[in-house]
């Protein structure tokens, strides 16, 4: 992958801090009406619920690289050098096909998803899957879109046990133009939000694991950048006085996919780091 | 009949008088019907300031050490303040 489609050091740092990078409008036109038309048709199947002896069924777990090749759209769609190098940069260059599935909301539709984080409650520390949520047309307020809470993706709970939530400081609508694209940790919360237009709302949700260790997988030049720290340190509000709990678990993430061990933040892994072997 | 609302509200601290981060509403008197995304901003800026409005406040969160080897977990919001209102429905 040519070093100029990769994410920079900057932009991953953002992703470990906020759990997720939004790009709008970055699928051409054309191609995203394309994916629309394909999805409307029905296809690709989903691995959920496909017939036996579909070959959907067998693909969770498999290299994503020539799955959709019957769907000339949606496999546009996933190599598009911008895309595939958002996807290289955070996974590595052989993903990892977990499931996809066209998630479209009816016209006049009021209720609310609550909150939820999706698949049950996941152990690992330092690998994460990704969740591309692709909007192939605009989606503006009253359709929705997409909830997301930035800075939840490291707080591990079980899909809905967090249901009782219904609003945060800083929630955030996807709200974009047609094309655009939200890439997610797996761990993020997230619900969809009402469609009140006269117009069904699509929206395609693939999720994709590593297929190798996590490390320094984007374009590296800016490792040493200073801005780095400031970005590990956002604060998202809604969690509190836990911010600084917050940003610890990033700058774990952040070291091991840096390959950086004794990257820290205004010293505050470092100091909990100084124990001597006689103590 | 009187009726409960619940309001829940979700604190920077355990202090009632610190921030609001997040917060649900429950009407059981049918009169509104709140769901996840519908507000942007808190109702009330704290959980003190939703007292003397005349939300009772029914539950205060514990304060519990973390478990050995879990200090820094984090999951669900820890400062949770659930809140009454009893009213003629």
């Amino acid at each position: 992958m040519a070093e100029t489609h990769l994410l920079d050091s900057k932009q991953v740092a953002a992703f470990v801090a906020d759990g997720y990078l939004r790009f709008d409008g970055l699928v051409p036109g054309p191609l995203s009406a394309a994916v629309l038309d394909e999805l409307g048709a029905g296809g690709p199947p989903s691995s959920f619920g496909a017939a036996p002896g579909n070959p959907a069924r067998a693909w969770p777990g498999r290299p994503l690289q020539g799955l959709f090749r019957d769907w000339p759209a949606v496999l546009a769609l996933v190599e598009l050098p911008a895309v595939a190098a958002i996807v290289e940069s955070l996974l590595g260059p052989a993903p990892i096909y977990d499931h996809h599935y066209a998630h479209v909301i009816a016209a006049e539709q009021r209720w609310s998803q609550p909150w939820h984080a999706d698949a049950i409650e996941d152990p690992r520390r330092t690998a994460f899957d990704i969740q591309l949520f692709f909007f192939p047309h605009e989606t503006p307020r009253e359709m929705g879109g997409t909830m997301i809470l930035p800075g939840s993706h490291l707080r591990r709970i079980n899909e809905a046990s967090i249901a009782r939530y219904q609003n945060f400081v800083g929630q955030a609508p996807m709200v974009c133009p047609a094309g655009s694209l939200l890439i997610c940790h797996h761990g993020i919360w997230h619900c969809g939000q009402p469609n009140l237009t006269k117009l069904p709302r699509t929206m395609l949700k693939l999720r994709l694991g590593p297929g190798t260790r996590q490390h320094r997988m984007w374009n590296t030049a800016d490792l040493d950048d200073p801005a780095i720290g400031a970005i590990l340190s956002r604060d998202h509000r809604w969690y509190g006085h836990e911010v600084r709990l917050e940003i610890a678990n990033r700058i774990r993430l952040w070291r091991a996919l840096s390959g950086q061990p004794r990257f820290d933040v205004d010293y505050w892994l470092t100091r909990l780091e100084n124990e001597t072997a006689d103590t | 009949m009187v009726r409960q609302q619940l309001l829940v509200l979700y604190s920077a601290t355990s202090s009632p008088e610190s921030e609001v981060g997040a917060w649900s509403l429950f009407d059981g008197t049918g009169r509104q019907s709140r769901m996840a995304g519908d507000s942007d901003k808190p109702p009330y800026p704290s959980v003190l300031a939703a007292m003397r409005d005349g939300w009772r406040v029914i539950q205060l969160p514990a304060l519990s050490p973390a478990a050995p080897g879990t200090e820094h977990a984090t999951a669900f919001l820890k400062y949770e303040f659930v809140l009454e209102k009893l009213v003629d429905a």
